[in-house]
């Protein structure tokens, strides 16, 4: 066993530490780096600006074949570079194309589908959304009701899409519709990429409780979608859709934020002094960062252990370590929402002010961290469902539904 | 011993409860969040109208002369809707206040007024040392002839902007006890020298940046006595930290109500949410943590109302188990809502957002339980 980097690999981390060091300082005020903050008005522009950039030296999408536009990364070099972008609480841009959409194309997707997909995500130009829940399917994403009927080469499509994050500035979906209404459930199914521009689209944004612009509905009024825009066979959708889940599980790009974040808390501990003693004197605070410290770390190794049986056990392991990434993405999440309650309590009463207010600890980051933490126990399957997979395929549970 | 409200009591709660849902439903809490002053004149009105700013004052003072378990009562049913605005300010903290020690002339001038809810009254207590201890006190009031002179900033304080008198916690005398030479002055807020400038919080609640520049009261404005205020500042915690307490009581009782009838009805994998055990026992913990605090808060703030001694630790342990429990009871409403919960439009995020706030208020609970842990004997 050998936990070090090679030197090439340190020299990686050291370009892409240097890189995102110099990008984030243009960041807009209060920056988590959360899905809000890259898809809001304020935001997107530099998302847009900072991945472009690193689209020019071939880090976007490291992890892509070459002939697609990517740099042929192994699963360490991508480890790295989303851990040094996750440390900066960098925007990581197009996470429905680049993390979800694409690797699920370059598995099960047609040459043309590759071709015409891939390299504008590599190139940082095409924005990607996932029109998966609906208002009836949620966790239970297989009760999903959207049609699509075929019609000569096209799929026609009618239904409601919703929680669809970005979709107000994405080019293109990924989206599920039944294609076969007498199945029930997961059989019927079918798995289509959609141009947003496509007449029928209305897109109806929906505001989160801290104010932003997250998430969308969409709604299909008779959508035409070319019979070849549609991945894998027709009613065959689920096992593609099975596939992109797993994709959408790593996570050490939020361990690697968190670290950051217990960093510069500390720093704030040591410099701030209330009735007469500095807070990193108080034992109390002492104490929560260094837990804060012992999860992060626990966390992070653990993703390096995902990714390792990925890197070593290639498409297959995907599919094992599937309860490990259930693991990460519940503790991950949970975890930094503790680290924003944690950050709201060494600050006091300041940890109630928000963006706006001069006294406001870091422009109200962390406060702005929390809130987006609560649909980060939601998001790509609740802190619940993630149990349940844990249960079921980590400990061969029976199933309960 | 007897647990129950009175009759009167419970009439008060049902009449308090069906007032303010149609005076005062989401979309008007909504509103008052954006909303520069944060309350609205017509509904104030009503309520001085209903005898609420003058609930617990004596009748020549045009109050109803409840006690003071009537004003919680009214505060868990104003927490369980959300009412915006400065009752709290105006009536519980000042308002007890100059009830418990002030003189009978101020009484006569300012209870009268806060009843027929002419005016409207802020509390100007914590400063950017962050806190709420005796010790967090620096801003100076310093004796000029027959007046005092006040200097310095004031943070966190509610209303402030929308007040036309303000109670201001000021330093007289350093000492070797922060408790000593502390002391209490009525202020009009129109006096020259004041400034106050709201700060958005998560709870949308206008904490006031206020800043005094060579601001004169009259010495006759004291209330308490000259350097020994921290006993009225005490005394008003005591009393205004249950009030918080029981109006998180009623805002987490409102969060477990509306999570409970969704769990009920939203379907997912053929049955309803609440036939997945894992939500029941998340639930479970919700009405305990809820229950006891309801429990704890009612004895605690009896003992305040009573004035006993045994008050000042009850106080402390509701506040700190409110700390813990509002927000988990209300994060737990948000995660078994799923993503309709983390929206704006849904009146979870409304109770979520003012956990926070209300944790701020007298006391987080790091300061509390050295506190109670002193109480306890360590
Ligand atoms: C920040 C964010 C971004 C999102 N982005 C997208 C997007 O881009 N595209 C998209 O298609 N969707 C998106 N979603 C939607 C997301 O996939 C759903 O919110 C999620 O699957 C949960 O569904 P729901 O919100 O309907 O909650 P429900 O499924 O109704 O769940 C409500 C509660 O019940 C619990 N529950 C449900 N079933 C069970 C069970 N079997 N056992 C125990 N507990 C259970 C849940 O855990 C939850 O606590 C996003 C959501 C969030 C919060």
């Amino acid at each position: 066993m050998d936990f070090k980097w090679t030197p090439e690999q340190e020299a990686m981390k050291k370009d892409f530490d240097d890189f995102f060091e110099e990008a984030m300082k243009g960041k807009p005020a209060a920056w988590v780096g959360g899905l809000e903050d890259m898809f809001s008005e304020e935001g997107f522009p530099f998302t847009k600006m900072v991945c472009s950039k690193l689209a020019d030296k071939g880090w976007l999408v490291g992890h892509y074949p070459k002939e697609y536009g990517g740099s042929g990364w192994s699963i360490l070099e991508q480890l790295i570079r989303a851990e040094a972008a996750g440390y900066h609480h960098a925007p990581t841009g197009d996470i429905f194309g680049i993390g979800m959409c694409g690797p699920t194309l370059i598995v099960v997707g047609t040459e043309e589908q590759k071709k015409e997909h891939l390299p504008p995500i590599c190139r940082g130009e095409r924005y990607w959304c996932q029109g998966w829940s609906e208002p009836n399917a949620g966790s239970d994403l297989a009760a999903l009701t959207t049609r699509a009927v075929r019609d000569g080469d096209d799929y026609i499509i009618n239904g409601q899409k919703t929680w669809n994050s970005g979709a107000h500035i994405a080019d293109w979906a990924f989206m599920l519709a039944r294609t076969d209404p007498e199945t029930k459930r997961s059989r019927g199914i079918s798995y289509f990429l959609v141009d947003m521009k496509s007449p029928g689209i209305t897109v109806v944004p929906l505001i989160s409780m801290d104010g932003s612009h997250l998430y969308n509905e969409t709604y299909y009024d008779d959508v035409r979608v070319p019979a070849r825009n549609m991945v894998g066979e027709e009613n065959q959708g689920w096992a593609v859709t099975r596939m992109t889940m797993n994709f959408e599980r790593s996570g050490v790009g939020g361990f690697a934020g968190n670290m950051a974040d217990i960093k510069e808390l500390v720093q704030f501990c040591k410099e701030t002094k209330w009735n007469g003693k500095t807070l990193a004197e108080n034992p109390l605070i002492r104490s929560r960062l260094a837990q804060l410290a012992i999860e992060t770390e626990a966390g992070r190794a653990l993703a390096y252990r995902i990714a390792w049986l990925q890197e070593t056990g290639g498409m297959e392991a995907i599919a094992t370590t599937a309860w490990m990434a259930s693991s990460g993405k519940v503790y991950g999440s949970e975890l930094s929402q503790r680290v924003a309650a944690i950050a709201e309590q060494i600050f006091g009463l300041y940890g109630q002010l928000i963006k706006g207010s001069k006294w406001a600890p870091f422009s109200g980051k962390y406060i702005a961290a929390h809130q987006m933490s609560m649909g980060g126990n939601i998001a790509a399957g609740t802190s619940e469902i993630q149990r349940n997979m844990i249960a079921w395929t980590g400990l061969g549970l029976p199933r309960t539904i | 011993m007897n647990l129950d409200f009175t009759e009167e009591q419970d009439m008060l709660r049902t009449a308090a409860k069906d007032f303010l849902t149609t005076e005062c439903d989401k979309t008007m809490v909504r509103q008052l969040e954006e909303d520069e002053k944060g309350y609205s004149p017509e509904l104030w009105k009503k309520m001085a109208d209903l005898g609420w700013m003058g609930l617990i004052f004596p009748e020549k003072y045009g109050g109803t002369e409840m006690d003071f378990m009537s004003l919680i009562i009214l505060c868990e049913e104003m927490g369980r809707n959300i009412l915006p605005g400065p009752f709290f300010s105006t009536v519980v903290l000042c308002g007890n206040a100059i009830l418990d020690s002030g003189t009978d002339v101020q009484k006569d001038e300012y209870l009268t007024k806060i009843a027929s809810g002419d005016i409207i009254m802020s509390w100007v207590q914590t400063e950017p040392t962050n806190t709420w201890g005796a010790g967090g006190i620096e801003v100076k009031a310093v004796a000029d002839k027959d007046d005092f002179v006040i200097n310095g900033t004031k943070l966190f304080v509610a209303d402030a902007h929308v007040a036309d008198w303000m109670i201001v916690v000021t330093r007289t005398k350093g000492g070797a006890k922060p408790e000593d030479g502390v002391t209490l002055f009525l202020v009009d807020a129109k006096s020259p020298g004041i400034t106050a400038i709201p700060q958005p919080t998560v709870g949308m609640d206008k904490l006031c940046e206020v800043n005094f520049k060579d601001v004169k009261v009259p010495k006759g404005n004291i209330i308490g006595k000259l350097d020994k205020g921290w006993e009225v500042v005490e005394k008003t915690l005591l009393k205004a930290s249950t009030c918080k307490c029981i109006e998180s009581v009623g805002a987490m009782q409102a969060t477990v109500d509306m999570t409970n009838a969704y769990i009920k009805d939203r379907v997912q994998y053929g049955r309803p949410l609440a036939a997945f055990q894992v939500l029941q026992f998340d639930m479970a913990n919700a009405l305990i943590k809820t229950t006891t605090l309801r429990e704890l808060t009612y004895r605690a703030a009896w003992e305040a109302g009573e004035g006993l001694p045994e008050a000042a630790t009850d106080v402390a342990m509701a506040k700190s188990w409110m700390n813990d429990t509002f927000y988990w009871v209300v994060e737990r409403g948000v995660q078994l809502h799923g993503a309709i919960g983390t929206t704006r439009d849904h009146d979870m995020g409304l109770y979520y957002r003012r956990s926070k706030c209300a944790e701020c208020q007298f006391g987080d609970s790091d300061f509390l339980k050295e506190k109670i842990a002193k109480d306890i004997g360590l």
